[in-house]
């Protein structure tokens, strides 16, 4: 018999997490910014994700910044950045293998996110990108169309993260956001 | 719950997402001190009841290091500032009805 509550549809699955490149410098720099662009990396505002040419970038603190790429791309733009930098106070690194990537996709997944985050997940619109903590763990979140998000969360603990998602998504029917 | 604006983020942040780095603005004392001052500086806070400037890191955001002014009695938050600050802003003082140092 199946559980009236249960909503299979909202969805939690393992996505490939692509390249991913760690860049640190002074994001009020006009020259860091110059460089990066440059390279085909824009610079985003505070909490933002944007697109650029090499994938999409993210802010992730006033120095720090996360840029997703397509994975056999990686090596090379590191290269490209740590040579163009040189000189400057900054730090490219490629941090492919460092995070784990999911995508909560569905009618419930704000509730999902809701249940596990102090955020007001009513509130999140796209290209904000969100750090913050899931349940136990640090991990950060953007939707691109409003409705589905994709997640990332440190590699060491994406069995956790799965585990607590895919619960979170299992019962959200009927749960208003305020 | 306690909610703490990053100066960094702009975000509201809920007290979970925090970190507390106890009393701020602490004078370090180091090797030429005496051992009176570094024991002063390692072991002895203040710890009022009310008025009071704290040391938060938004550790699972950004990262960052901040100060924040708060009423430890009545959880009332005066405001958030810098880290790269020395004492707390005389605008905040001001609202914690706190005359600021000489
Ligand atoms: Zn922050």
């Amino acid at each position: 018999m199946p559980d009236l509550l249960e909503t299979p549809e909202t969805t939690v699955t393992d996505l490939p997490p692509g390249g991913m490149i760690l860049l640190r410098g002074s994001l009020a720099d006009a020259a860091f910014a110059e460089v990066l662009t440059g390279c085909g990396i824009s610079v985003p505002g505070t909490r933002q994700i944007v697109p650029c040419t090499v994938g999409q970038v993210g802010w992730m603190s006033p120095d720090e910044l996360l840029v997703f790429c397509e994975a056999t791309a990686s090596a090379d733009l590191a290269l490209r950045l740590d040579a163009a930098l040189s000189g400057q106070h900054a730090l490219v690194l490629r941090v492919d293998d460092m995070r784990a990537r999911f995508r909560i996709a569905g009618p419930g997944a704000r509730v999902a996110l809701a249940k596990l985050c102090p955020v007001d997940m009513a509130r999140i619109a796209p290209a904000e990108l969100r750090r913050t903590r899931l349940a136990q763990i640090p991990a950060a979140f953007w939707t691109e169309n409003g409705a589905d998000f994709d997640l990332v969360c440190f590699r060491s603990v994406a069995g956790y993260a799965r585990n607590v998602l895919t619960r979170a998504a299992r019962h959200t029917q009927g749960i208003v956001l305020p | 719950m306690l909610t703490l604006t990053c100066p960094y983020c702009g975000l509201q942040a809920d007290e979970t997402e925090l970190h507390g780095g106890g009393e701020a603005h602490l004078t370090r004392f180091g090797p030429d001190s005496s051992d009176d001052e570094f024991e002063a500086y390692l072991f002895l806070r203040q710890n009022p009841r009310g008025v009071h400037a704290e040391r938060w890191r938004h550790v699972y955001g950004c990262g960052k290091w901040f100060h924040a002014l708060r009423d430890t009695t009545t959880l009332q938050v005066f405001g958030t500032y810098p880290a790269q600050t020395l004492t707390p802003p005389a605008d905040l003082l001001k609202a914690a009805g706190v005359e600021p140092a000489a």
